[in-house]
C-alpha cells in the first residue's frame, strides 16, 4: 500500500476509534464518578451493617423529594432533617401516595449533595432499590435504612439526600426512557 | 463564483444542445479532452462533478456565505423580538427554534465550511501541490452539505417545528422534551460531521504527502500549520459528536437510557460528552483564523512574522489543552472542588499560548511599514476584538465568578466576540486578501472600506452592551426580559440590524469583484510572500502541475 493509503487508513481508524470512544465514555464516566463522587450518585446495592459508631460528631442529613414531569405522586419524608452519628443506623419513613385514579409504577432515583458524600451514604434498605407499585389512590409507607460511613470527611457537616420520583407506568420496567417522556 | 461571461454561457448552451444531439460520442470526446486540457467543464455539471480544489473551495465559500445570511436573518428575528420587553413578534417556541438553528447554522454552516473552503483554495497553492490529495472525496464532502442543511432547515417548516433545545442540545431537552423532528436534527448533524471528517482527512493527507520538494515542516505557511492541527482536532472530536447525537437518537426513539436517570443514566453525562466535543470545536473555529491573520499581518507590515516557531508551538499547545478544559462549561453542575479548580487552572493556562500569539502579531506590526488595506483593517480589528473576547473568556474561567456569569448575556457577548469579530472577521480578512487572486480583479476598495467601518462600529454596538446586561443578570435564550434591560436591548438590536445590513455590502463587493474590476498582477499585495502569489491572477484552473522550487 502506498504511504498515502496507509495514512488514510490510520486516519479512518482514528475516526472509528473516536466514535467508539464516545460510547466508552459512558462506562468510563461511571467509574470516574465512583472514584471521585462527581455526580452524587449513591450506590444502589444493599450495604453491610457498620460495626463502629463515631460518637464524636453528628452529621445533619436532609431529605428532599422532587416529582419529575408532574407525575401524580406525592412523596415526602416524615422528617425533613435528622442528625445522625456516623456509623449509627437510622430509619426514615417516606409517605408516598398515588394521587391518580389509576394503578401506577413509581421509581425513585437518589442523589446525594455534596457529590463527594455519595459514597459514604450506605443504604441497608431503600425503596429506590426497586420499583414501587401504587394502586389508584393508595398511600404507602416506604422505608429507608441507612448509615453514614465513619470515614466521611470531617469538613462535611451536613448532606442532602434527594429523591427524584419518576412515573414509569407505561414502560413498566427500568431501562426505558419512554415512561418519563410520554 | 462563476467567472464565465455571458457570451460563454450562450456558447455553452449550444454545446449542451450538441451534446444531447450527439450523445455518447461527444461525451467520450470530452473525457479524453479533460485529460490533457486545462479548462473546467462547462455548465452546472462542472460544479456537480468537479474534483478541482479551486472549484470546490469556491462552492464551499459561496455555500457558507448563503448560510451566513440565513443564520444572520435568524439573528435578526431574535433581535427584533428582543428590541422591546414583552412578547411581540414571535411565539417563544419559535424564538427557541431561532436561537437553536442560528447557532447550528453559524457553527456548522457558516464558519466551518468557510474555513474548509479557504483550505481547499489556499492549502494546495501554499504548499505547491497540484490539487488536494483526495479530489473525489473532496467533491463528496462538499455535496453532502447542502442536503444536511436542507434537512435541518426543512424541519423548521414541519409540524412541531425545528430543534428548539439550543445548539448544545442538552439532554433531557433534546430527549424527553423535544418533538419528533429531533430525528431530522440528528441526521443532519451526522451528515455535517461526515463532511467535516472527510474534509479533515483530505487536508491532513494533502499536507503530509503533497508538499513541494523543499517545503519542510518549518517552512509551511502558518495557515497550513493551523489547518493541519485543526484537521486533527476535527478527526478527534467530530466522531464524538456523532456518538453523542446517536445516544440522543436511541434515548429518544429506541428506549435506551444513556441520559435518563430513571433508567440508570445521567443527564449530566450528556454535558461531559458534549463538551468533550464542544470545547475542541471552538478551537476548530478559531485556529484557522489565527493562520489567516498570521498571513495577512506580515504582508501589510512588510516584515517577516515575528516568532514563527513559537506560533507553531502555541497552536499545538492550544490544541492539546483544548481536550482537558471541557468542564469549564459546567462549573454550575455541582462538581467537586478539586474538579472545579483543575478546570479553572487548565482553562486559564490556555491564555498563555494565546497571549504568545497576540504578542507575536503585535510584535510583527511593531516598527513595520504599515499600510491599511482592507484585509489588514479586518486583521487588526481581529487582533483587538478577539483579545477582548479572550479576556471575557478568562473572566468566565474564574469558577466563583462564573456562577454569576453562567447562562447570561455575558456569555453571549464573550462567544460572539471570539466568533464574530474573531472567526468571521478573519474569514472576511482572508476573503479580501485572496479574492483578487481568485478572480483576477481588485474588489471595489471604497465599498469594502464602507463594509469594514460599518461592520466594526455596528458589531461593537451589537455585542459590547451585552457584557453589561449579562453582568446585570439578563439570562440568555429567553424571548422576554425584565424592564430595566429595555434601553440596552434596544441599542443592541439597532447594532444588530446595522451589522446585518452591512453584510449586504460584503455580498455586493464579492459579486462585483467576480464580475470585473481592475486587473491585478500575480503578486496582488506588494509585501506578500508565499507560493500563492507566484501563480497568475486569477489563479489558473490547474496550478503547480510541476512542483515549484522552494526558496530558502
Amino acid at each position: 500500500m502506498t504511504s498515502q493509503g496507509k495514512l488514510i487508513q490510520k486516519l479512518a481508524f482514528a475516526c472509528i476509534g473516536m466514535f467508539g470512544f464516545a460510547f466508552a465514555l459512558v462506562p468510563l464516566y461511571d467509574v470516574f464518578c465512583d472514584i471521585t463522587g462527581l455526580n452524587g450518585k449513591p450506590s444502589l446495592e444493599q450495604a453491610k451493617v457498620s460495626d463502629t459508631i463515631d460518637k464524636s460528631r453528628v452529621v445533619d442529613v436532609g431529605f428532599i423529594t422532587h416529582i419529575q414531569n408532574q407525575a401524580p405522586f406525592k412523596v415526602s419524608a416524615d422528617q425533613a432533617v435528622i442528625s445522625v452519628q456516623p456509623g449509627a443506623m437510622s430509619k426514615v419513613v417516606f409517605k408516598a401516595k398515588n394521587m391518580s385514579s389509576e394503578n401506577r409504577m413509581m421509581q425513585a432515583v437518589p442523589s446525594v449533595s455534596p457529590g463527594l458524600a455519595a459514597k459514604y451514604m450506605h443504604k441497608i434498605e431503600c425503596f429506590c432499590f426497586n420499583q414501587q407499585a401504587l394502586e389508584a389512590g393508595e398511600e404507602a409507607d416506604l422505608a429507608l435504612m441507612f448509615y453514614i460511613d465513619t470515614a466521611l470527611p470531617i469538613e462535611i457537616e451536613e448532606l442532602t439526600l434527594s429523591y427524584t420520583v419518576f412515573d414509569i407506568t407505561q414502560s413498566g420496567q427500568m431501562g426505558s426512557s419512554q415512561g418519563a417522556s410520554k | 463564483m462563476n467567472s464565465i461571461t455571458q457570451e460563454n454561457n450562450d456558447s455553452q448552451e449550444q454545446i449542451d444542445q450538441m451534446k444531447t444531439q450527439e450523445g455518447v460520442i461527444i461525451m467520450e470526446h470530452d473525457d479524453t479532452d479533460t485529460e490533457h486540457h486545462h479548462g473546467p467543464a462547462k455548465g452546472f455539471k462542472r460544479w456537480l462533478y468537479t474534483t478541482n480544489h479551486k472549484d470546490i473551495g469556491s462552492m464551499y465559500l459561496v455555500f457558507s456565505l448563503v448560510m451566513f445570511l440565513i443564520g444572520g436573518s435568524m439573528a435578526m428575528v431574535i433581535r427584533a423580538e428582543l428590541f422591546q420587553p414583552g412578547l411581540q413578534l414571535v411565539d417563544p417556541h419559535f424564538f427557541n427554534q431561532m436561537t437553536t438553528v442560528h447557532g447550528l447554522i453559524m457553527v456548522f454552516g457558516a464558519v466551518m465550511p468557510a474555513f474548509v473552503g479557504l483550505a481547499n483554495w489556499m492549502v494546495p497553492l501554499m504548499i505547491g501541490a497540484p490539487d488536494m490529495a483526495l479530489p473525489r472525496m473532496n467533491n463528496w464532502s462538499f455535496w453532502i452539505l447542502p442536503f444536511a442543511f436542507a434537512i435541518l432547515l426543512g424541519s423548521l417548516f414541519m409540524e412541531g417545528g425545528g430543534p428548539a433545545f439550543g445548539w448544545t442540545f442538552y439532554a433531557p431537552l433534546s430527549t424527553t422534551y423535544s418533538n419528533d423532528n429531533t430525528a431530522l436534527f440528528v441526521f443532519a448533524v451526522h451528515i455535517m460531521g461526515m463532511s467535516s471528517i472527510m474534509g479533515a482527512i483530505n487536508v491532513i493527507v494533502t499536507i503530509v504527502n503533497m508538499r513541494a520538494p523543499g517545503m519542510t515542516w518549518m517552512k509551511l505557511p502558518l495557515f497550513v500549520w493551523t489547518w493541519l492541527i485543526t484537521a486533527f482536532l476535527l478527526i478527534a472530536v467530530m466522531p464524538v459528536l456523532a456518538g453523542t447525537v446517536t445516544m440522543v437518537l436511541t434515548d429518544k426513539y429506541f428506549g435506551t437510557s444513556f441520559f435518563n436517570a430513571v433508567g440508570g443514566g445521567d443527564p449530566v453525562m450528556f454535558q461531559h460528552i458534549f463538551w468533550f466535543f464542544g470545547h475542541p470545536e471552538v478551537y476548530i473555529m478559531i485556529l484557522p483564523a489565527f493562520g489567516i491573520v498570521s498571513s495577512i499581518i506580515p504582508t501589510f507590515s512588510r516584515k517577516k512574522l515575528f516568532g514563527y516557531a513559537s506560533m507553531v508551538y502555541a497552536t499545538t499547545s492550544i490544541a492539546f489543552l483544548s481536550f482537558i478544559v471541557w468542564a469549564h462549561h459546567m462549573f454550575t453542575t455541582g462538581m467537586p472542588l478539586a474538579g472545579e479548580l483543575f478546570f479553572m487552572y487548565t482553562t486559564m493556562l490556555i491564555s498563555v499560548p494565546t497571549g504568545v500569539k497576540v504578542f507575536n502579531w503585535v510584535a510583527t506590526m511593531w516598527r513595520g511599514s504599515l499600510t491599511f488595506e482592507v484585509p489588514m483593517l479586518f486583521a487588526i480589528a481581529f487582533v483587538v476584538l478577539f483579545t477582548i473576547g479572550g479576556f471575557s473568556g478568562l473572566m468566565l474561567a474564574i469558577t466563583p465568578a462564573d456562577f454569576q456569569y453562567h447562562d447570561t448575556y455575558f456569555v453571549v457577548a464573550h462567544f460572539h466576540y471570539v466568533l464574530v469579530t474573531g472567526a468571521i472577521f478573519s474569514i472576511m480578512a482572508g476573503v479580501y486578501y485572496w479574492l483578487p487572486k481568485w478572480t483576477g480583479y481588485m474588489f471595489d476598495i471604497a465599498l469594502a472600506k464602507w463594509h469594514f467601518w460599518l461592520s466594526l462600529v455596528s458589531v461593537n454596538v451589537l455585542f459590547f452592551p451585552m457584557h453589561f446586561v449579562g453582568l446585570a443578570g439578563m439570562p440568555r435564550r429567553i424571548p422576554d426580559y425584565a424592564l430595566q434591560f429595555a434601553d440596552f436591548n434596544a441599542i443592541i438590536s439597532i447594532g444588530g440590524f446595522a451589522f446585518g445590513l452591512s453584510q449586504l455590502l460584503f455580498v455586493a463587493v464579492v459579486y462585483k469583484c467576480i464580475k470585473g474590476g481592475d486587473k491585478v498582477p500575480a503578486k496582488v499585495w506588494e509585501g506578500a510572500e508565499g507560493l500563492e502569489w507566484e501563480v497568475d491572477s486569477p489563479a489558473p484552473y490547474h496550478t503547480f502541475e510541476t512542483p515549484p522550487k522552494i526558496k530558502d
